[in-house]
């Protein structure tokens, strides 16, 4: 695990310059947001000035993801009315799928060397209880995956995952203490980060896995530049 | 004058201008309002911004370097000292008791006597070699040697408050230097232990957010702590500005104009007694000892103790009767475990000050802490079952005390209220949310801590979920004001979580397969780590959704609006 050295650091962000990426992010969901629903928002100021260059927007956010949210099928689940949820890359299931394959292959060796080399027999109890679990999480996590999403409001993130445990946080910008892009080897090997949100809060826990690498720096830049605008005290 | 007040139309960047001038050197060189009172030389290229003079009464508080107390070594050095000692006499025991021995024992056969000597003590091959100049000289070296180090350590730990931040630097071979700044100030406190206090002496605290994040000024004289800390809060609260409007009007001073000014605050300020060290405002709560010691007896914990004694005692008398000796220690830790808790809150006194409210606790360590408004990040009201016969309430907090994790008192900085009726409660609650409107107040006692009544303000877990809450779902519920959220919880063991949106960090919903079959989830407002519990189980899931909306939009709209940070700012 390695943190990106370029992660900033919100105080020293404000003379950034090249906002066009980030500017253009900005854009996005505010006008997604205003054809859904246009007049839905109790926003103050910022729908009506976003609105023209629109269109950049979300392919620099949703390049190569999931494009179906998966939720709970029950009409009692927990969702909001309107907002577009982003969703993380489809790398990210084979980053999932890697990582059982290599815990599974550790537990068979282990399983093996245990069961023919020192004749152990009872190992194949726990062995066949683990490999069982294993194979039923490789099974949800495909749709577990799905269920990832972010939505970029006008004032707050929200995050979402899990779908028999469905979690939902909403976090304002300007409670942003830093913004952390770490990936481990496999997912640099795909080209994918996970973002996390800081807080004063730790149980806060927005860290969002799976977004390429370009998205992942995108929506840093983004958040760092809403969250100096509209930073406030702890 | 020249620094211009933020504009009115912009709230949310105005309050950044005083952090970016803490941070940046480039700011630094703003030419600051109050400075050509002051005759100084040029100034470095980077030195910060003096503090005002009209806001400073100490002198040590000027923006220049200064050093601790002489005596702060010795008090920190203390422990060592005494525990070197320890170990010296430790050793010197025999060596005490062969020099007293033939005195109070004089008819000893002298062969025991002898056995004594040759046990290889340092003390015995000094004296039968002779060497008394060279241990003289060992000693004399290592006491000029301690006195050296305890000099430089003095010299080299100094500290200064600019207009910006509290900084110290510190460290002979590795220098420290670590630099508070004055908005983020989460409070000052001032801690007097026992020996500190024999010698007048004080230590004070600058609580920075964050952990371990506290700037400390270990020892100053207790009447100079008083004074910087006053100047601190005085500094922090951002009244810089406000006063530098009205000294505008007065124009061009002469300086002897400003001299004369100086005295007549000096002279101001001893009739009203503004901020003198001794003016120690009122308590607006007295606990009695008999309550408190009471409130500390009647405990969950005494329950179990008693509980283990009957079981011990009927074990006892069932045939094993050792062990009713395994008794003594459990009853010998839990006195000592009372005593200590009550002495640490013996001499409560909590009270409005101009700069927050102040805190005081603690028999033989004293401590104040005086806490600026805002700082407060949750507010739990609670009462246990063993008191509701009496009454009695216990108020806390969540609050940044920028202590490290491992440090395990800061119990004292989070109860606000030890134990109070109702009446004392709401007295503290109203000096820690100033915020809330006057007209929520009989609401918040009367619906929220005391529980549901006729038109309740509330949202409670509806009745079709109300085997999640056997008891309470009539109470469990939520309530969002404002600039606030209210947690209700517990029919046996009464909650209420006071949850102010401007400090509310961010707020989540969680939803299981038997919630979502009941229609309920359940909502948890994330603050900064405290004894707080801030969350809420079974309500409704339409009405989690609105609270979600809800308080998502109060906490953006509070914050913009908040301005506790320099929370005198906007006084004139």
């Amino acid at each position: 695990m390695t943190n990106n050295p370029e992660t900033p650091v919100p105080d020293s962000t404000p003379t950034r310059t090249d906002a066009g990426p980030a500017e253009a992010v900005v854009a996005a969901p505010d006008a997604t947001d205003a054809v859904v629903a246009p007049d839905a928002t109790d926003a103050t100021d910022a729908t009506a000035v976003v609105a023209p260059d629109a269109p950049a927007g979300p392919a620099s956010l949703d390049h190569g993801t999931f494009t179906a949210l998966v939720e709970p099928r029950s009409p009692q689940r927990l969702e909001l009315e309107r907002g577009v949820w982003h969703q993380v890359s489809r790398k990210y299931l084979w980053v999932q799928r890697i990582t059982s394959g290599i815990v599974f292959s550790i537990l068979l060796v282990v399983v093996l060397v245990l069961v023919l080399a020192l004749g152990q027999r009872w190992a194949l109890i726990p062995g066949g209880i683990v490999t069982a679990l294993l194979l039923w999480d490789f099974l949800l996590q495909s749709r577990q995956a799905r269920a990832i999403g972010y939505q970029l409001r006008e004032d707050d993130l929200v995050f979402r995952r899990g779908i028999l445990w469905q979690r939902m946080v909403a976090v304002p910008y300007g409670r942003m203490q830093l913004v952390d892009i770490t990936h481990g080897p496999l997912d640099r090997g795909f080209g994918i980060a996970q973002l996390k949100f800081v807080t004063a809060a730790a149980t806060t826990g927005v860290a969002i896995p799976g977004l390429e690498q370009a998205t992942a720096e995108t929506l840093r830049d983004h958040l760092v530049a809403v969250a100096e605008s509209r930073r406030t005290g702890l | 004058m020249s620094e211009p007040a933020p504009p009115p139309a912009e709230p949310a960047p105005a309050p950044d201008a005083p952090a970016s001038a803490a941070g940046g050197p480039a700011a630094d060189a703003t030419p600051n309002a109050t400075a050509p009172a002051l005759a100084e030389p040029a100034p470095a290229p980077d030195a910060p911004t003096p503090p005002p003079q009209e806001l400073v009464r100490s002198p040590l508080s000027d923006g220049e370097w200064h050093r601790l107390h002489p005596l702060t070594p010795l008090l920190r050095g203390g422990l060592f000292l005494v525990v070197v000692i320890g170990i010296i006499v430790a050793n010197l025991r025999d060596r005490l008791v062969f020099l007293f021995l033939p005195v109070f024992a004089p008819d000893l056969p002298a062969e025991e006597l002898e056995e004594w000597e040759g046990s290889g003590d340092p003390i015995d091959f000094i004296v039968v070699n002779d060497l008394y100049l060279a241990a003289g000289i060992g000693v004399l070296v290592v006491l000029i040697g301690l006195t050296v180090i305890f000099y430089l350590s003095w010299r080299f730990h100094t500290f200064r408050i600019t207009g910006d931040d509290v900084e110290v630097r510190s460290g002979i071979l590795f220098r420290t230097q670590r630099r508070a700044p004055l908005d983020r100030v989460q409070g000052v406190n001032l801690t007097r232990p026992m020996i500190a206090r024999l010698a007048g002496m004080a230590k004070l605290e600058v609580v920075g957010a964050g952990t371990d994040a506290n700037v400390k000024l270990e020892y100053l004289s207790t009447v100079n702590a008083e004074a910087v800390r006053s100047d601190i809060l005085r500094l922090a609260s951002g009244r810089r500005l406000a006063d530098a409007q009205s000294g505008s009007a007065a124009g061009g001073r002469t300086r002897m104009g400003a001299l004369s000014d100086t005295v007549s605050r000096g002279i101001t300020g001893l009739i009203e007694g503004d901020e003198a060290p001794v003016a120690v405002p009122d308590s607006v709560v007295h606990i009695p000892v008999l309550r408190l010691i009471v409130s500390h007896v009647i405990s969950p914990a005494t329950v179990g103790l008693l509980f283990g004694i009957g079981a011990i005692t009927v074990g006892s008398v069932l045939g094993t009767p050792w062990l009713l000796i395994g008794m003594v220690p459990a009853v010998i830790g839990f006195v000592a475990y009372w005593i200590r808790s009550i002495v640490r809150s013996l001499r409560y006194s909590i009270a409005p000050t101009p700069d927050g409210v102040r805190i005081t606790f603690g028999l033989l360590t004293t401590i104040t802490e005086i806490v600026p408004p805002g700082r407060v990040h949750a507010v739990e009201v609670s009462q246990s079952v063993l008191w509701r016969a009496f009454g009695w309430w216990t108020v806390r907090i969540n609050r940044l005390t920028g202590r490290s994790l491992s440090e395990s008192n800061t119990d004292q900085f989070t109860t606000v209220l030890p134990v109070g009726t109702l009446v004392d409660v709401e007295r503290v609650l109203r000096l820690i949310l100033t915020s809330v409107p006057e007209a929520e107040w009989p609401l918040i006692l009367r619906q929220g801590v005391l529980g549901p009544e006729e038109d309740d303000p509330f949202t409670d877990t509806p009745r079709r979920a109300r085997l999640l809450r056997p008891l309470s779902w009539k109470r469990n519920g939520f309530w969002v004001t404002a600039d606030a959220l209210l947690l209700r919880r517990g029919f046996i063991w009464r909650k209420l979580a006071i949850l102010p949106l401007a400090r509310l960090q961010s707020l989540a919903l969680h939803q299981g397969p038997l919630g979502r079959a009941l229609g309920v989830a359940s909502a948890r407002a994330h603050t900064v780590a405290g004894p707080v519990y801030s969350a809420l189980g079974a309500i409704d899931r339409v009405e989690a959704l609105r609270l979600f909306a809800d308080a998502s939009a109060g906490t953006v709209r509070a914050a913009s609006v908040d301005r506790s940070h320099r929370w005198a700012e906007e006084q004139v």
